[in-house]
């Protein structure tokens, strides 16, 4: 059954080339700027030891990728809010937490896809990952997980608003959220109060165990950490996707 | 399935200080076809949404299939179809695409799904089209595949919430055939809707809900029946309307002229209009034009409510689930 919502998912999502935009354009768009007009950034005091620019920009862009899929996600359920169309799911003798998770099945799926393309186009324009294939398979399994997380979050909030406009409106949000982190930026180079905000942002965590095994050999701690930002984002989704649904569901909107 | 199908007991539900459902009591028996007819806002759309588990009641009881709304919802969705009102599809979706979704979510195998899927298309007219998007189809085959997809799991009772709004006549007609065939196959439906027609040539019976409540309830020919007799209305030349009803007095009840006709309340109905053709002639007055209006489900709408069902403003009751309308889509 979830498969099956997941599948619905995917389809609906290439089936609305307004939602994959984001996921796919705008991100390899922004990496192409940043690379080619920031590149000379890595000569500065303090960064990071990489091979170029792009190295240390692609995991960034993996994970801005995936915080858009989960927020396409949420503008998708809203749409089906707004249609009706959920009103046929809960009318279903499934669980009604099974119409999210078949959205963030179809959303990790988008996570994945995501994640190879930015692994290609890595490839292709000269990233060297230095752990090689594991290195590549974890990035795709951290991305892919963190498009779950970010999920739960579009979920949550296209249930308790109901309205794709409402999650639309928060797509700005995002790029405040990846600015703030470590995402685009060392975090040590950041100035106040952005650096101490970002030593804290989940993203920085999951952004530097995807960044790792790309610039470096494998640091178990930054991957531990980064899985438990994970979980700690996805937890706090799918708790607040279940108040949501619970809560629409009794008052009926 | 028991015998009784639906049956709520003082069924309530407020939003807040709006009282949408006040109290409802029906039975409906299995393998009826009974329509809750009534206006916007009455209430029909928030009392199946509470029938079809989509919403909790504020109060009272109801019980679908045999089982409890609140504490077997699950049961319920097991056993019953659902076409909501506005035919809520997703226009990217393929009509075979809905049904198998459909199929799936009702524990169906894929294979068995697709086949269902086929009979279903084929049954409804829409093979042809069942590899198009739904954005693609008109209203009356989104109505028909809402339809399809109510029944794949094969729902011992189904229910259409204003199955026909907004349709044309012929897939009107087309939506009535085949509830009709569903129901002489066993299906007990329970449909809301506003169009007298639609509960008068469909429904066994008739629940009439006005301001959250039932305010009548019977099969149409009874409710009919207990607002009055059929009228005959004739209208006679200019200047002889006066001598027309001295006449027609002798038939039955006079009742107030209307546009220039006399009227008159004729207890035997049809058998009863060629005396009073006879009676008029040797009267000598000349029958400009003459019709038996038998009493319509709207009489009895106004006879219970104080105004018509149709073209009218109706209560000032309002359903936010009938009223509220989605936002378009981005």
């Amino acid at each position: 059954m979830i498969v099956a919502l997941g599948e619905r998912s995917i389809k609906q999502t290439f089936r609305r080339p307004q939602l994959m935009a984001p996921l796919i354009i705008f991100p390899t768009l922004l990496l192409a700027i940043q690379v080619g007009g920031a590149g000379r950034a890595v000569d500065l005091p303090g960064f990071p030891e990489v091979n170029g620019f792009l190295d240390f920009m692609l995991a960034g862009a993996m994970i801005q990728s995936t915080l858009l899929a989960g927020n396409s996600g949420g503008i998708a359920l809203a749409l089906d809010i707004e249609m009706g169309f959920t009103d046929r799911l809960f009318a279903a003798p499934i669980s009604r937490f099974a119409i999210v998770l078949g959205r963030l099945a179809g959303t990790a799926v988008l996570g994945a896809l995501t994640a190879l393309w930015f692994l290609a186009v890595g490839v292709i324009f000269g990233v060297r990952i230095e752990e090689g294939v594991a290195g590549a398979l974890l990035m795709i399994v951290l991305v892919t997980l963190s498009a779950v997380a970010f999920g739960g979050i579009g979920s949550a909030i296209a249930l308790k608003s109901g309205k794709a406009s409402v999650v639309q409106g928060l797509f700005p949000l995002v790029f405040v959220i990846l600015f703030l982190s470590s995402a685009f930026f060392p975090e040590a180079l950041l100035q106040e109060p952005a650096r101490s905000i970002a030593a804290w942002n989940p993203l920085s965590f999951v952004v530097e165990a995807a960044r790792d095994p790309v610039i470096s050999a494998f640091s178990a701690d930054l991957l531990v950490e980064g899985f438990l930002a994970v979980g700690l984002v996805a937890a706090i989704g799918l708790t607040l996707s279940a108040l949501a649904l619970r809560s629409r569901l009794r008052t009926g909107g | 399935m028991p015998e009784i199908a639906i049956e709520t007991r003082d069924l309530q539900r407020s939003f807040g200080d709006l009282v949408a459902v006040a109290g409802v009591d029906l039975e409906v028996s299995a393998g009826e076809i009974y329509a809750f007819l009534g206006p916007n806002g009455a209430g029909k759309t928030t009392t199946v949404r509470m029938l079809t588990t989509l919403l909790q009641p504020s109060g009272g009881t109801a019980q679908v299939a045999g089982h409890d709304v609140v504490r077997d919802a699950a049961a319920v969705r097991r056993s019953i179809g659902v076409a909501l009102q506005e035919a809520a599809l997703d226009p990217l979706m393929k009509g075979r695409e809905l049904i198998q979704l459909q199929a799936t979510l009702h524990g169906m195998l894929r294979p068995e799904g697709r086949r269902r899927a086929e009979d279903l298309l084929e049954r409804v007219g829409l093979t042809q089209a069942a590899d198009r998007q739904v954005g693609t189809y008109s209203g009356g085959m989104r109505r028909r595949l809402d339809l399809a997809s109510a029944l794949v799991h094969e729902p011992k009772v189904l229910f259409l919430d204003e199955p026909t709004t907004g349709l044309d006549p012929v897939s009107r007609k087309s939506i009535w055939e085949e509830v009709e065939k569903l129901n002489r196959e066993g299906t007990t439906v329970f449909l809301t809707t506003q169009y007298l027609e639609e509960a008068d040539n469909l429904a066994d019976r008739v629940g009439i809900i006005d301001d959250g409540r039932i305010v009548v309830e019977g099969t149409p020919g009874s409710l009919k029946a207990e607002i009055g007799h059929p009228h005959l209305e004739v209208k006679v030349a200019d200047g002889t309307a006066d001598r027309a009803t001295e006449v027609l007095k002798r038939f039955g009840k006079p009742m107030p002229a209307k546009d220039g006709a006399a009227l008159v309340e004729l207890e035997t109905g049809a058998a009863g209009v060629a005396p009073v053709v006879r009676a008029l002639d040797d009267a000598g007055l000349a029958v400009e034009s003459l019709e038996l209006v038998e009493p319509t489900l709207d009489d009895v709408f106004v006879a219970k409510t104080g105004y018509h069902l149709e073209g009218d403003e109706g209560s000032e009751g309002s359903d936010p689930q009938e009223l509220a309308e989605p936002e378009p889509a981005p």
